[in-house]
């Protein structure tokens, strides 16, 4: 595949980006009365639940979700596998906007939020989350280094700013320079550290509710929690990319990139269906299918998580005739994002009752709104940034007289 | 890819070296509680519930007064959590017990934060803004706090409160143990202070044990044959015993392991001076330089 990745240079204001915009707006206002009412006024949270929505959806899944940044690097870069290449940018795109809306979603949701640097200085090397925010920190500026290259390949040699900022041509010039050859140079270095940066809080998320034995629903809470998200988030990586790159290819008309999407389903298979040995045999060696059939919400979600999550899709992709079809590739992988998204609610929201105040949670309207808001402008920097920088690869569709002569 | 011969060697270097310390700093997992902490003993079966306790608390803590203070019925109608304004409250239960005139006879039972031995919110606490000092106390440094909740998330006992409605410096709230009172010599807790029938005893933790079992064993038709506390998630500063077993009074079942143990298990073998990681950027630097060889092999070949 030669075609090189390119800035997209469509329309960038569609109907579909104005939607994106209320949610953006309706989210704003959200995190405007949540820094002035304060979490209890706008949220359903208490002491009997103090995480909800936002760490449950914004953080947990938005890091199990994002997976397919490390996966796809480690398959390519690392593995030797280049053929994958093309769907690198994207993954890590995705990957960087994923992990920064983690720790905007973090700042909503944390009491003190200008205080979010205290760990760095105030270690406690016992806490699984500290561990957890020190590697998400770290990888986060991993990621914005690993896309430079990006930036760079746009805009080198073609600085031209208007007036009077004429006079930062030169400098901002340099500084591209300089960094294009730091980037490279140490590229190795971040694809890697970046890996395995990615296995410590993948894992270590898995980890953190291993503090409250009492609490956590004993279908999920089990020792191996973090070998289970850990081998999730590495099932995931891939059908992720399927999923963006099918909604992706279509919604700008795009080559689908079947050749590369069919292979991934390949390995998808084995990592989802080591998952799902995992899982099942967990849930034996404990005995935990004693729960299964009782018939409350808890396990109802923990029934729909294992079938259409996993073992629906691990079956598609086993067909043979399901894995070439676009459709069907598109099917199997939605609904393992979904079962792998569903499994990190489960475990921090649906699975979690404090023994002493019983009673349910569900979340406020002003909680759905910023997590809402808060994808809604992931999107749309998203379709920014693919318009504007290379990042997508495929070529487009051959069938385009029209638009030529638009 | 960027990574030369010597690069890689260099890794590889550093990665024999750690995988070699590893083994050594994978230590079983050792309990970090104080050898000969205070604690308090409360005994249910003296407690009358006037709450005195709640306003001895409230004055030294300097909180708003307890509600209704002075009425000692319609505050039991429900069951209190203490809070961001009442570090411990009294909550009456009836049991089925009946009194000498074949009334139902109530249980009176405080609640406020039990300072574990081994506490899971200071495992849990991100910047080590809760610690476990020598005298017992769990203590909250609220200037390393950043507020994200996991301490709450911890507590097997759901004590820490959150100023949920303060949107910029909110604070976790709970039982200080009078930290400040109890570190001087004779100090009490403000609770132990003001308890008119010694439901409260304040001592060292050991010298309440025996204090608890040599009660239960002088009279073993009025007490249950429990210390809550002794081994509930390792071991509370705070104890009690009781008339009424424990679960009818809204006392939760634990487990004897320390809360901390399992995750702390599980990070330190897995990450103490980072052998795992070091070792896995070793693997895959190896992988990288292996599959890189490969793909100039191929490309030479190509070329000739």
């Amino acid at each position: 595949m030669d075609h090189k990745a390119s800035p997209l240079n469509r329309k960038f204001w569609t109907p579909g980006v104005y939607v994106m915009l209320v949610f953006m707006i309706a989210g704003f206002l959200a995190i405007l009365a949540r820094f002035t009412g304060g979490i209890g006024y706008v949220s359903n949270l208490s002491a009997a639940r103090p995480w909800g929505l936002w760490v449950g959806v914004d953080v947990a899944t938005g890091v199990a979700l994002a997976a397919g940044g490390f996966t796809t690097a480690a398959l390519a870069h690392i593995f030797g596998r280049h053929s994958y290449e093309p769907v690198i940018r994207p993954a890590l795109l995705t990957a960087m906007l994923g992990y920064t809306f983690v720790v905007l979603g973090l700042l909503v949701d944390i009491g003190r939020s200008w205080a979010i640097w205290k760990p760095v200085f105030f270690w406690n090397t016992n806490s699984v989350l500290f561990e957890v925010a020190m590697c998400v920190m770290v990888y986060l500026h991993v990621l914005y280094f690993e896309f430079i290259p990006i930036v760079v390949e746009q805009f080198k040699d073609k600085v031209r700013l208007p007036g009077i900022l004429e006079l930062l041509n030169g400098p901002i010039e340099m500084f591209l320079k300089v960094a294009d050859v730091v980037a490279s140079k140490m590229m190795w270095i971040l694809i890697i550290l970046g890996v395995v940066l990615s296995c410590m809080h993948q894992s270590s998320l898995g980890s953190l509710m291993l503090i409250a034995p009492t609490k956590i629903h004993p279908l999920w809470y089990t020792p191996i929690m973090p070998l289970l998200f850990l081998v999730s988030a590495f099932a995931v990586g891939y059908p992720m990319v399927v999923f963006e790159t099918t909604l992706v290819t279509s919604s700008f008309k795009l080559d689908s990139e079947m050749s590369i999407l069919t292979p991934l389903t390949r390995i998808t298979i084995f990592l989802l269906g080591l998952y799902m040995l995992l899982k099942f045999g967990d849930m034996f060696v404990r005995g935990t299918y004693v729960y299964l059939l009782d018939g409350t919400y808890q396990t109802n979600s923990f029934i729909v998580e294992v079938l259409f999550g996993i073992l629906v899709p691990w079956l598609m992709l086993v067909s043979t005739k399901i894995r070439q079809t676009r459709i069907g590739v598109f099917t199997a992988a939605t609904m393992i994002v979904f079962g792998v998204a569903l499994n990190r609610i489960n475990v921090f929201i649906v699975g979690y009752t404090s023994p002493i105040t019983e009673g349910g949670y569900f979340p406020s309207i002003v909680e759905i709104f910023v997590t809402l808001g808060l994808i809604a402008t992931l999107m749309f920097i998203y379709r920014f940034v693919v318009t504007f920088l290379p990042v997508l690869q495929a070529a487009p569709e051959p069938i385009t007289s029209e638009e030529v002569s638009s | 890819m960027q990574l030369t011969r010597r690069n890689f060697f260099k890794f590889m270097g550093v990665t024999g070296a750690s995988a070699a310390a590893a083994p050594s700093s994978a230590q079983a997992w050792q309990s970090k509680a104080p050898p000969d902490p205070y604690g308090c003993l409360v005994d249910l079966t003296r407690c009358i519930g006037c709450r005195k306790c709640e306003e001895g608390c409230a004055t030294v803590n300097k909180l708003p007064a307890p509600v209704k203070a002075t009425c000692d019925c319609t505050v039991f109608e429900k069951k209190r959590r203490p809070d961001v304004n009442a570090f411990t409250t009294v909550n009456r239960y009836f049991s089925g017990k009946l009194d000498v005139l074949d009334k139902p006879s109530p249980t009176y039972v405080k609640v406020q934060c039990m300072h574990c031995q081994d506490p899971a919110c200071v495992s849990a606490c991100i910047s080590g803004a809760i610690t476990k000092k020598e005298n017992g106390t769990v203590h909250y440094n609220v200037d390393r706090c950043i507020g994200c909740r996991y301490c709450m998330v911890a507590c097997p006992f759901e004590i820490p409160a959150y100023e949920y409605h303060d949107p910029i410096t909110p604070e976790v709230r709970k039982c200080t143990f009078c930290f400040d009172r109890i570190s001087k010599e004779g100090g009490l807790p403000g609770c132990a202070t003001i308890c008119p029938v010694e439901a409260i005893t304040f001592g060292k933790r050991e010298t309440l044990l025996k204090l608890a079992k040599q009660r239960i064993k002088s009279d073993p038709n009025k007490y249950v044959d429990h210390i809550y506390g002794e081994k509930e998630v390792g071991g509370t500063s705070w104890l009690y015993v009781s008339s009424v077993p424990f679960s009818k009074l809204s006392f939760p079942e634990l487990p004897e392991t320390p809360s901390p143990k399992l995750a702390e298990t599980i990070q330190h073998s897995l990450f103490s001076y980072l052998w795992s990681p070091i070792l896995l950027f070793g693997f895959l630097g190896g992988m990288m330089y292996k599959f890189d060889k490969k793909d100039e092999n191929t490309q030479d070949k190509g070329g000739a």
